[in-house]
C-alpha cells in the first residue's frame, strides 16, 4: 500500500508557539505521528550560565508569557532550598495567591479561547462570541480575574516584577488584597454556569492507561511544592527526578522528549493531578467534579477540559480563603547568603510539574541549569494518544481528521515556547 | 470604510506580547469587532492570509527561516510594528550572541541537527523596515491599547521614550540610588511600565530598553563612583534589551 499522508496540520492554531503535527499511513498497520515542533530553540541554559542567582527567576520567567510565575516559583524553590531561606508564611501565601492567579488566567484563556472553539466547531473565541456573547465575556471576566490577582501581588500580569530570593520585595496592603474580594465572590457564584456549559459539549473519548506523574503535598492540592509522585507507586524528592525520568531526542523536534527510565510515555498536568489528589480538592471543586459526572480514575485526555474548569473552583475557593486569612508579612524578605551547591525545585505550572535544577558556585553564579517543562514531558504521550485514536482519524473526512487529532494535541494545552528554550543549534556562518 | 486587515505574528519569543493582545479583557471583543483578523494564530484556526494594513510581530530572528518569513510579511504589510523586546531589541535570547559558541555546544544533544540558526540574534529592524515599535518586556498593554485606539481612528501613534525617573517621580518615590544606593537603570530606560520596580523598591533591571535621551557613559560613571561595579551594570544591561544600539554598544565597550 502506498504512503498516505492522512493529517498534516501544517502551523497548528490556537496553541502556544509553533508546532504541528503528521500522521503518515505506511501500510504497515500503525501509522507514523509526529508532532513536529519548529519553533527556534533559544537556549536559555545556556545563557544562565555566568549570572547571578538572584537575577534567575526574572530571567527564567522570559522562557513563557503564558506560565511566568510557575518559573519564578520554580526556581525560587531551587535556589531558597539551597541557601537554607526560610520564607515567612504570608509571604508563602503571597507566593500561592499569585500561582492561583496564573492557574485562572491560563485555565480561563485555554479553556475558552484555545480548547472550546473546537468543541463548538467554530474557529475562535471571536465567532463563539457572536453565538454567545455572554459565555465569552464570562470567560474573559474569570481571566481578568486572573490576571487581577498576579497584578495585586506581581506587579504585572506577564512577567511579575515583586518576587526575589528570601521572599517579595514589596508585600501588597491587606485592603489592596481584599478589594478583590467582591469580584472573587461573585464568579465563585457563577462557575457552576461554565462547568455546565462545558459538561455539555459533545466530546470525543479516549479511555486509555497512562502513566500520570504530579506533585503530592500533604498541605494541599500541591501546587508550589511537593513532592513527586506517580500512579505507579512513584514517590520522589525532587532532587531524585532525573534518576527515575529521562530525556531524548528526536530528529523532528526542537523540543525534547521524555520518558520514565526503562519505561514509556507518561502524563503530567491536570489530569494526573485530579487523579492522584482529587481528596484535597476543594469541597465546592468536587461537588462540581461529581456534578459534571467526573471522579478518579478519570482515563481520558478529553475530559482535561473539564478537569481544567474543576481547577479554577478550586483554585477560586483557595484563593478567597487565602486572601480572606492574609496578613502582611512582617518580614517580606529574610537576608539570605549565596553557599555553593547542586538544587532542585519543582512546582506544578498549569500544565504540570515543572522541574529546574541549579549548580551554583562559591561567589553565587550559575554553573549549570537544567529545565524540564511539562509540554516537552507530555510530548511523548500525546503522539501516542494520537496513534491510539489513528483508526477513528484514518475513517473520518479530512476536516474531521483533522479536527480531532488537533484536539488530541490541544487536551494538553501545549506550550511551546516553554518546550523548546533548550536544545542544540546548528549554527551556520551568515 | 473598510475595517483595518490585522495580522499577528510570532518569531522568536515567550508569546506574553501577543499574548497581551488576549490580556486586554474589557477590551478584546470591541477591538476584534473594529478590525478584520487576517491572521493570528494562536488565537484562531481561520486564515485569510495577506495582505495586512497592520502587522504586528512579536520575537527576534535567529534562524534563516525566520528571515525569509520576516522579509515576506514585510511585502504582505503596509504597516509593521514590532511588538515588545524581542522584535525591538532581540530578546534575552540575543545573549547567545556574546557566549562563545563552543560554551552552546556543550550543552549539545545526540544529534545535532535542527533549526538553521543564525550566527546573531537580532531585531526585526535588522533586516526590513519598521514603522513602529512598542517598548517592553512584556509590551505594556496601556500602550498597545493605546496604538490600537490612535490607529483605528487614522491618527498616528506616539511613544516618546523618556526615561521612567519621570514616572517615578510623578509615583512619588523616593529615589533608590540616591537614597540607597541600589542599582536602578531608571535614568536610562523608557518609560512605559509605571516605574513598576522602583514603586516596589527593586531597582529598574531595563526590561523597556534606552531611553531616547540615555546617555549611558554619564550614568555608568556616576554609577561606579558609587560603588557599583561594572560586572554589576554590565548584568543589568544584558538583559531583554541588550541588541539596542545604546546597550549594545555599552557591552561592546566595556565587556
Amino acid at each position: 500500500m502506498a504512503r498516505r499522508v492522512v493529517v498534516d496540520t501544517g502551523p497548528m492554531a490556537r496553541v502556544e508557539g509553533e508546532g504541528s503535527l503528521s500522521i503518515v499511513e505506511k501500510g504497515t498497520g500503525v501509522p507514523e505521528v509526529k508532532l513536529n515542533i519548529f519553533e527556534p530553540p533559544r537556549f536559555f541554559e545556556a545563557f544562565l550560565r555566568g549570572r547571578q542567582a538572584e537575577e534567575i527567576p526574572d530571567i527564567v520567567s522570559r522562557i513563557c508569557g503564558i506560565c511566568p510565575v510557575a518559573y519564578q516559583i520554580s526556581s525560587l524553590n531551587a535556589l531558597e532550598g539551597l541557601f537554607g531561606v526560610e520564607i515567612d508564611e504570608q509571604v508563602r501565601r503571597l507566593r500561592r495567591i499569585l500561582y492561583y492567579g496564573e492557574w485562572i488566567e491560563s485555565h480561563a484563556l485555554h479553556i475558552f479561547m484555545l480548547a472550546a472553539p473546537d468543541f463548538v466547531g467554530v474557529p475562535d473565541a471571536i465567532a463563539m462570541a457572536k453565538r454567545d456573547p455572554g459565555l465569552v465575556r464570562g470567560a474573559l471576566t474569570l481571566k481578568r480575574l486572573g490576571n487581577n490577582l498576579i497584578s495585586a501581588v506581581g506587579g504585572r500580569e506577564i512577567h511579575p516584577v515583586s518576587l526575589k530570593i528570601g521572599g517579595i520585595y514589596r508585600a501588597p496592603s491587606k485592603e489592596a488584597l481584599a478589594s478583590l474580594s467582591p469580584e472573587l465572590d461573585r464568579l465563585r457564584g457563577s462557575v457552576q454556569k461554565m462547568v455546565a456549559f462545558l459538561s455539555s459539549l459533545e466530546r470525543p473519548s479516549l479511555e486509555r492507561e497512562s502513566t500520570l506523574v504530579c506533585l503530592c503535598d500533604p498541605e494541599r492540592y500541591a501546587i508550589d511544592r511537593g513532592e513527586i509522585a506517580s500512579n505507579r507507586g512513584l514517590r520522589l524528592p525532587p532532587s531524585s527526578f532525573e534518576e527515575n525520568f529521562e530525556e531524548y531526542q528526536v530528529e523532528y523536534s526542537n523540543a525534547l522528549h521524555s520518558r520514565t527510565k526503562g519505561g514509556g510515555s507518561y502524563m503530567v498536568g491536570p489530569l494526573a493531578r485530579f487523579n492522584l489528589n482529587y481528596d484535597q480538592l476543594n469541597p465546592a471543586a468536587r461537588a462540581l467534579a461529581r456534578e459534571a459526572g467526573l471522579k478518579p480514575p478519570l482515563k481520558d485526555p478529553f475530559q482535561s477540559i473539564l478537569v481544567r474548569a474543576v481547577e479554577i473552583v478550586h483554585a477560586l475557593e483557595e484563593t478567597a480563603r487565602e486572601v480572606g486569612e492574609y496578613e502582611e508579612p512582617v518580614r517580606p524578605s529574610v537576608p539570605y547568603k549565596a553557599k555553593a551547591g547542586t538544587c532542585y525545585g519543582v512546582s506544578e505550572a498549569p500544565r504540570g510539574v515543572l522541574y529546574h535544577s541549579y549548580t551554583v558556585n562559591g561567589r553565587g553564579q550559575v554553573e549549570r541549569a537544567k529545565i524540564i517543562p511539562p509540554t516537552s514531558q507530555n510530548q511523548a504521550r500525546m503522539e501516542d494518544d494520537v496513534r491510539l485514536l489513528a483508526p477513528r482519524i484514518m475513517k473520518s473526512d479530512a476536516d474531521e481528521a483533522r479536527r480531532l487529532s488537533e484536539m488530541a494535541i490541544r487536551n494538553y494545552d501545549p506550550c511551546i515556547s516553554c518546550a523548546t528554550h533548550f536544545l542544540r543549534l546548528d549554527i551556520r556562518k551568515a | 470604510m473598510s475595517k483595518p486587515r490585522l495580522g499577528v505574528f510570532k518569531f522568536s519569543s515567550c508569546d506574553g506580547c501577543q499574548l497581551s493582545i488576549l490580556d486586554a479583557e474589557d477590551e478584546l471583543l470591541e477591538l476584534l469587532d473594529r478590525v478584520e483578523l487576517a491572521d493570528f494564530l494562536e488565537a484562531s484556526s481561520a486564515s485569510a492570509g495577506a495582505p495586512y494594513d497592520v502587522a504586528l510581530v512579536e520575537g527576534s530572528i535567529s534562524t534563516e527561516e525566520e528571515v525569509e518569513r520576516i522579509i515576506r510579511i514585510r511585502k504582505e504589510s503596509k504597516m509593521l510594528v514590532a511588538l515588545g523586546a524581542c522584535a525591538t531589541s532581540g530578546g534575552l535570547q540575543a545573549l547567545r550572541n556574546w557566549s562563545r559558541l563552543g560554551l552552546f555546544e556543550s550543552a549539545v544533544y545526540p544529534e545535532p541537527k535542527v533549526a538553521r540558526g543564525l550566527e546573531k540574534v537580532l531585531p526585526i529592524s535588522d533586516f526590513v523596515a519598521v514603522d513602529l515599535e512598542l517598548r517592553g518586556c512584556p509590551v505594556s498593554k496601556a500602550q498597545l491599547l493605546q496604538f490600537f485606539a490612535a490607529t483605528l481612528r487614522g491618527a498616528k501613534p506616539r511613544f516618546p521614550a523618556s526615561a521612567v525617573c519621570f514616572e517615578c517621580k510623578r509615583a512619588g518615590n523616593h529615589c533608590l540610588v540616591v537614597a540607597g544606593g541600589t542599582p536602578c537603570l531608571g535614568p536610562v530606560t523608557a518609560s512605559g511600565c509605571g516605574a513598576l520596580c522602583p514603586s516596589r523598591g527593586r531597582g529598574c533591571y531595563g526590561c523597556f530598553g534606552p531611553s531616547d535621551d540615555a546617555n549611558l557613559d554619564s550614568y555608568t560613571s556616576w554609577l561606579s563612583a558609587h560603588k557599583v561595579d561594572r560586572s554589576t551594570i554590565g548584568l543589568l544591561l544584558k538583559g531583554a534589551n541588550s541588541q539596542s544600539p545604546e546597550f549594545r554598544r555599552w557591552i561592546e565597550k566595556n565587556g
